[in-house]
This record gives structure tokens, C-alpha cells and sequence, in this order.
């Protein structure tokens, strides 16, 4: 290069895009060589324990409790003894204690990311950036409205639930962790949470936080275990169930609690549409397309996984998605350049890979960008189908991994009855500039959420949940609170 | 010589039509023969309302609260008929009050139940409120008229289409309103009336994969192996009262969607 050329930049278009790494430490974080159950403000021994590990490189982090019936009945009875004294405090006093742990969240949010990624898998960019900072915020949000639900609900009289059993999943721990707890401790209620079984880290760590804000004992217990632990706690002495996981077991659970009088909530599973019209804003829409469906690598239950393009703008869209695929950084959750991590478990990475052939044998074409995954831990590059028929397996149930299948439709009610050819309903998306025609498919789609020029925004002041076999009850904002209380007494108007 | 008064033959309300039981069965209640629905009555009420709602759900709420007040002039009208139906005059006229309270609330549930959400960034973003679609009303026996307004009622303002299976023992009144839905402006499909026995049709009904929520306030012992049946498709379950009167039991048959749209220039 001459200094000339130097001097105007005219430097050749570098071929090696590697970037150098750029790992976050994990010198922050202190995990304990075995973990108990937290229950009734104190740290009780399990009789059994089962390994937790990293999946970006399968090595062990912690030894973790599995609970059993009797530890999930002690947990539901230390939570009752403790809702007798947390639902009589005024609101402000349970207001306050919310804020505390807003704020020490809000604190300590880095050594909670970091911990996140490392167990789950997910990027440390999304877990810094998204998880954490909405998990805080949640608490934030809800804090607030403990001493305000007379507002919220007015001409009712909103009393607490009692005992809530909370059961979450592996996809954003923490920021499912605060969707539950905080409405709850909200409303007057007092809970049992039960992480996932490949994510409990984070939720072990929460009770620290709890610790600091010097919440009563009691009110928040966190019980560890498998499905079993699960099961036992719906089977307890509680009176609600807040569940947010897969379909299947949420109607097992919906099952289990027919004829009891303990309310239900449910946020299951999604297939969504994401809808792109010929008049969208192109580059925009890719990238949304991109944040859609690899986002967290698709470990998301309103993942923008079936992608309608019209079929007008269909290759200039497929051959640019491609172009940005061939971008995306996989590897290392820790690294602070990754896009994509790791596959939360080898039993999840089993699931995608078998739908992933399915969708060969049915005839859709796949595509994966050239790219190195590690040897060690679990990994899925991002994948899209096209040429996806709508009876395609790949189009019709839930992947919940880093694969995208690609439709195609002419005009928009096409695209509204095929966006609704589904038993799911929670999220769905819509790219086009003209202002009517999203107002008309927004009004058309059944989904519980619809984005509009844009996808996987959340904030607690905004109801998610689904329609149709998606769940019911909505988490987030002032509807989030109601499945959180009971209006009871006197409920007739006007005579 | 007295003359002989004509009598009625109590049919099914589906789709807007009269038919029998397609499985020509009728039973004995009331001191009248009724149709006895089957399990095929049920689909084919279920594919009425699922086809004739999306027409009342996107009629506008101005046009909905005028037919539902419709229902409650043409009850008056035969407020003598309902009275010998159920428990009597008094009953009736409760009925038709809750019709017109209904009808009033068409237009006002989204502005009460709906929200704008302040999110953290450059996003408009609101609530509204919308039906979920079909809902099976398994209703109560007492009071005969009045507790099946009060469940076919909120379910309808909220822009649902209902299956209705009338009290097995009381299904007269249930035979009279649905001759007064003919009459009042609702359209075909969106309120299917069924009598027979519950416990025969009430499981094929919580089963149905096209039924988005179950209303079990007249189930009884049946709960609890209904609400098992509706956990098939997640359907909504609705546990509500009798004899009442509320948005809220408008909003226990609504979902709620949310709309995200980035603010730019």
C-alpha cells in the first residue's frame, strides 16, 4: 500500500473477518461446590444432588438439590407460615422491599449475566444487555404497584392468593424468574419457585439478593429438581400454579388441576409468523428477520420461526438473510463479539437436530452459513428451510433452536390464514410501510403479541402472554397482575 | 266448544335454523317433547359459530350494543311467555335488564379493559381487548331464564360465538330466547342453543379442538373430568355465577393482544 493510499484508506477489503477473542471473566462469580434448597429463609440440606453444567463446554459447575416431595411440601409450608405476616403489610412496606432488590439486582446484574451465559449458553451480549437489565427493571416495574392495586382495579377489592408455585423455564432464567416473582410478591403472595432443571444457577444466586434486601424468610423459596420436583409442586398445597414452559406439559399440568380450586396460568409454546410484505423497509426487515429467530438461538416460545415473505420480494430477502447468516459470530456464550451460543442441553440439541432432518426428508431445502463450531459443548448452526410446504413438520411444530422455515404468500389475507394455521398463538410479526395494512393484519392476527417493523421487544410494562394453545393469563404490565390476585367478594354492578 | 290451541315443537337453535336432533331423539321435560341433541348436533353448532363469528366480532361495537339491546325489546315483548317458563314476571324482567346492561358495555369494554404501555424506548405500544373466539356454556338449571342470560350475555358483548347446552331439566326457556335471537338482528351462528342431557353432550363439547373456552357454571359434578377434557387445546375455563352481572365476566372470555410499533421519522 502506498502513502498515499494509506492517507485515504484505501485499504484492500480485509478477506479474514476473525475477530480477536474477547472473553468476559468470570473472576467475578463465586459458585458454591454443592447447593441446597433455599427454603424459609435458610439453606437446607437435600438428601440427593444431581450435577449442573456448562453447556458451552459440557464441564461441570455445581453440584444442585434435587428436591424431593417432602422438601417441596416444606417449602410450601415455610411460604404459607410466611404469607400470613407478608400479605398484611401495608403495601408501601412490601413496595419497598421490591425496590431493594431492583436495585441490588440492578448492582450486581454482571456477576448474574456472566453466571447466566455460563450456565445457560446464551451469549453474554444478550444476558448483560437483555436479560439482566429487564429482570431488574421487572422488579422495578411491580414494585410499584403493591401499594397502588386499588388504582389498578378500581371498584374491586384485589386480596392475595395465598402460597403461588412458580415453575420456569431454561430460556431466560432470570428474566422468568422476575415475570413470576415480582407480581406476586406484588400482590401479597407468597411463593415456591422451581428453576429449570439445566438452569438453576441464577435463581440459586437470586437468594443472596434476598439475603441483602432482608426480604422476610419464606416469602420467596427456591426448590431445585426435575420434572418430579415439578410435578410435586403442582400437586402440593398451594393455590396458584404459574407455569411457562412447553405446551405438552402445560396441559398435563391444566390436567392435573382440573376440579381443584387452585387458579392456573400458562404461557406454553409458539410457532410465529413473521410477515414480510414487498413494500418493507428491506434492510430493517432482515435484520429483523435475523433477531427473530436466532435471538438466543431460538430458544424463544414467541421466536419468529415461520417466515411468510411475499412472494414478490422473495429473493432479493432470501439472498440477503443469507448474506447476513454468513455474518453471525457462533461460539463461545462467554465471548462479548458471540451472536449465537451454545445449545442449552444435548436433550435440546437432539430435539432440533431430529426436526432438522425431518425437514430434509419432507423436500425443504436447507442452508447453514459456513462456520466452526467447538468441538466440546453443544452447538447448532444457524439454519434456515426453504421451499417449506405448510404440513411440513419444520412449519408446524416447534423447534425451539436456531432454524428458521421460510413460506411464501401473495396477498395478505393469504399470509393472515396461513400465519393462523397453527394450534399456537402468542407472537407474530408484521414488516410492511404502510400504516393501514398493519393495523388490518394486526387486527387479523390471532397472537397474543404482535410486532410490528420490528420482533422480541419486552418490557414489563407490556402484557405477553398467548392466545390459543400458546396459554392463558398475561405477564407484564397492569393486566400481569390480575392472575396474581382474587376478586372475590362482591363483584355484581349495576344491580 | 273451547278451541284447541296449537301447540310447539321445541327444536335446536344452530346456525340460525330450527332443526331437530339429527338423531331424531327427543326427551320429556317440562311436559313437553324436546329435541335430545347428539354428539353430531354438537360439531355441527360448533362449525355454525365458528363461522358466523368473525362477522359479529368485526361488526363495529356501536352496531353490536344495538343488537344486543334488540334481544332485550323483543324479550319484552314476550315478557308474558318467558314468565311461564321460569320462576316468573320478576325473573323475566331481570333477564331483559341484563340484556340492555350488556348491550351498553359493547362499546365501552376496550376503552376499560385496554391500555397504552409506556415501554422503555422508542416503541408505541398498546393492550386491547379481543374474544377468543367460540365458547361451549354448559348452563346452570336455576335460575332457568335468567342464568342463561347471564352466561350467553357477557360472552357475546365480548364478540364470541357461544354453543349453549340448556338446563336438561328447565330447556324451555332456553327454546323461547332462542326464538327471540332469531328475531333480534343477531346473526346466524353466533348463539347455538342445544337441549339434552348434559352429561351425554357436556364432554364432547369440552373436548372440541375448535371451542376456545369452556363456561362450566352449570356443571356441577361434571367439572371436574370437563375441565381435564379442555386441557386437549388449553381451552379457557370459565367458572362463573348464576346470577350476576359484570365486566368481568365479559373479560373471562377475551384475550388480550398486544401491538409493538417503533416511533420514528
Amino acid at each position: 500500500m502506498t502513502d498515499v493510499e494509506k492517507r485515504q484508506d484505501r485499504s484492500p477489503v480485509p478477506t479474514d473477518w476473525t475477530y480477536a477473542p474477547a472473553p468476559e471473566s468470570t473472576s467475578i462469580l463465586t459458585i458454591e461446590e454443592r447447593y441446597g434448597l433455599y427454603i424459609g429463609g435458610e439453606w437446607q440440606k437435600a438428601k440427593e444432588h444431581f450435577t449442573t453444567i456448562s453447556p458451552r463446554d459440557e464441564s461441570p459447575l455445581a453440584e444442585v438439590a434435587q428436591a424431593s416431595e417432602a422438601d417441596v411440601h416444606d417449602a410450601v409450608a415455610a411460604a404459607r407460615t410466611a404469607f400470613k405476616t407478608w400479605s398484611k403489610l401495608p403495601g408501601a412496606e412490601r413496595s419497598k422491599y421490591m425496590f431493594r432488590i431492583a436495585r441490588i439486582l440492578a448492582e450486581r446484574a454482571r456477576e448474574f449475566a456472566v453466571l447466566e451465559s455460563l450456565n445457560g449458553g446464551k451469549p453474554i451480549k444478550e444476558s448483560r444487555d437483555v436479560d439482566l437489565p429487564l429482570a431488574a427493571a421487572h422488579f422495578f416495574y411491580y414494585a410499584g404497584w403493591a401499594d397502588k392495586l386499588e388504582y389498578a382495579f378500581p371498584n374491586r377489592t384485589p386480596q392475595p392468593l395465598g402460597v403461588c408455585g412458580q415453575i420456569i423455564p431454561w430460556n431466560f432464567p432470570m428474566l422468568m424468574l422476575a415475570w413470576k416473582i415480582a407480581p406476586a410478591l406484588a400482590a401479597g403472595n407468597s411463593v415456591v419457585l422451581k428453576p429449570a432443571e439445566t438452569t438453576p444457577l441464577t435463581a440459586l444466586l437470586f437468594c443472596d439478593v434476598l439475603r441483602q434486601a432482608g426480604l422476610p424468610a419464606g416469602v420467596v423459596n427456591i426448590v431445585t429438581g426435575d420434572g418430579s420436583t415439578g410435578a410435586a409442586l403442582v400437586d402440593s398445597d398451594v393455590d396458584k400454579i404459574a407455569f411457562t414452559g412447553s405446551t405438552q406439559v402445560g396441559k398435563a399440568i391444566q390436567r392435573r388441576l382440573a376440579g381443584t380450586e387452585k387458579k392456573l396460568t400458562l404461557e406454553l409454546g409458539g410457532k410465529a409468523a413473521n410477515i414480510v410484505f414487498d413494500d418493507c423497509a428491506i434492510d430493517q426487515t432482515v435484520e429483523g428477520i435475523v433477531n427473530g429467530i436466532y435471538f438466543n438461538q431460538g430458544h424463544v416460545c414467541c421466536a419468529g420461526s415461520r417466515l411468510f415473505v411475499q412472494e414478490s420480494i422473495y429473493e432479493p430477502v432470501i439472498a440477503k438473510l443469507k448474506q447476513r447468516m454468513a455474518t453471525l459470530r457462533i461460539g463461545d456464550p462467554l465471548d462479548k463479539n458471540t451472536d449465537v451460543g451454545a445449545i442449552n442441553s444435548r436433550e435440546q440439541l437432539t430435539r432440533i437436530e431430529e426436526l432438522v432432518e425431518a425437514g430434509k426428508e419432507e423436500g425443504a431445502e436447507i442452508y447453514q452459513p459456513p462456520c466452526r463450531l467447538p468441538e466440546q459443548g453443544y452447538w447448532f448452526a444457524p439454519t434456515v428451510f426453504t421451499n417449506v410446504a405448510q404440513s411440513a413438520r419444520i412449519a408446524q411444530e416447534e423447534i425451539f433452536g436456531p432454524v428458521l422455515s421460510v413460506l411464501t404468500f401473495r396477498t395478505p389475507e393469504e399470509a393472515v390464514e396461513k400465519a393462523n394455521n397453527t394450534p399456537y398463538g402468542l407472537s407474530a410479526g408484521v414488516w410492511t410501510e404502510k400504516g393501514s395494512r398493519i393495523l388490518w393484519m394486526a387486527e387479523r392476527l390471532r397472537a397474543g403479541v404482535v410486532w410490528a417493523n420490528t420482533f422480541n421487544r419486552f418490557d414489563p410494562t407490556s402484557p405477553f402472554g398467548g392466545y390459543k394453545e400458546s396459554g392463558f393469563g398475561r405477564e407484564g404490565g397492569l393486566h400481569g397482575m390480575e392472575p396474581y390476585l382474587t376478586f372475590d367478594a362482591a363483584e355484581t354492578f349495576g344491580g | 266448544m273451547p278451541r284447541l290451541p296449537v301447540k310447539k315443537t321445541y327444536k335446536l337453535f344452530i346456525g340460525g335454523a330450527f332443526p331437530r336432533s339429527e338423531s331424531g331423539r327427543t326427551y320429556e321435560a317440562q311436559e313437553q317433547n324436546v329435541a335430545l341433541a347428539s354428539r353430531k348436533d354438537v360439531r355441527d353448532a360448533v362449525q355454525a359459530a365458528r363461522s358466523g363469528q368473525p362477522k359479529w366480532a368485526s361488526a363495529t361495537a356501536y352496531n353490536r350494543g344495538q343488537v344486543l339491546y334488540r334481544v332485550a325489546e323483543m324479550m319484552e315483548a314476550r315478557l308474558s311467555e318467558f314468565a311461564g317458563l321460569c320462576s316468573g314476571k320478576e325473573e323475566v324482567e331481570r333477564a331483559i335488564d341484563r340484556w340492555v346492561w350488556y348491550a351498553g358495555f359493547a362499546d365501552k369494554l376496550t376503552q376499560v379493559l385496554g391500555s397504552t404501555n409506556p415501554v422503555a424506548g422508542p416503541y408505541f405500544n398498546f393492550t386491547i381487548p379481543e374474544p377468543t373466539g367460540v365458547v361451549g356454556i354448559v348452563a346452570p338449571d336455576e335460575p332457568a331464564l335468567l342464568g342463561l342470560v347471564s352466561r350467553i350475555a357477557p360472552a357475546i358483548t365480548g364478540g364470541n360465538a357461544v354453543v349453549v347446552l340448556a338446563s336438561e331439566t328447565q330447556p324451555l326457556a332456553a327454546i323461547e330466547l332462542a326464538e327471540v335471537l332469531a328475531t333480534s338482528d343477531v346473526p346466524g351462528g353466533l348463539v347455538n342453543i342445544l337441549t339434552g342431557k348434559r352429561a351425554e353432550l357436556a364432554p364432547w363439547l369440552a373436548s372440541h379442538m375448535d371451542v376456545n373456552a369452556i363456561d362450566l357454571t352449570g356443571a356441577d359434578g361434571l367439572r371436574a373430568d370437563l375441565e381435564r377434557a379442555a386441557a386437549d387445546n388449553v381451552k379457557r375455563v370459565v367458572l362463573g355465577k348464576p346470577d350476576t352481572q359484570s365486566l368481568y365476566e365479559i373479560s373471562a372470555f377475551l384475550e388480550l393482544k398486544t401491538v409493538w410499533h417503533p416511533i420514528g421519522v
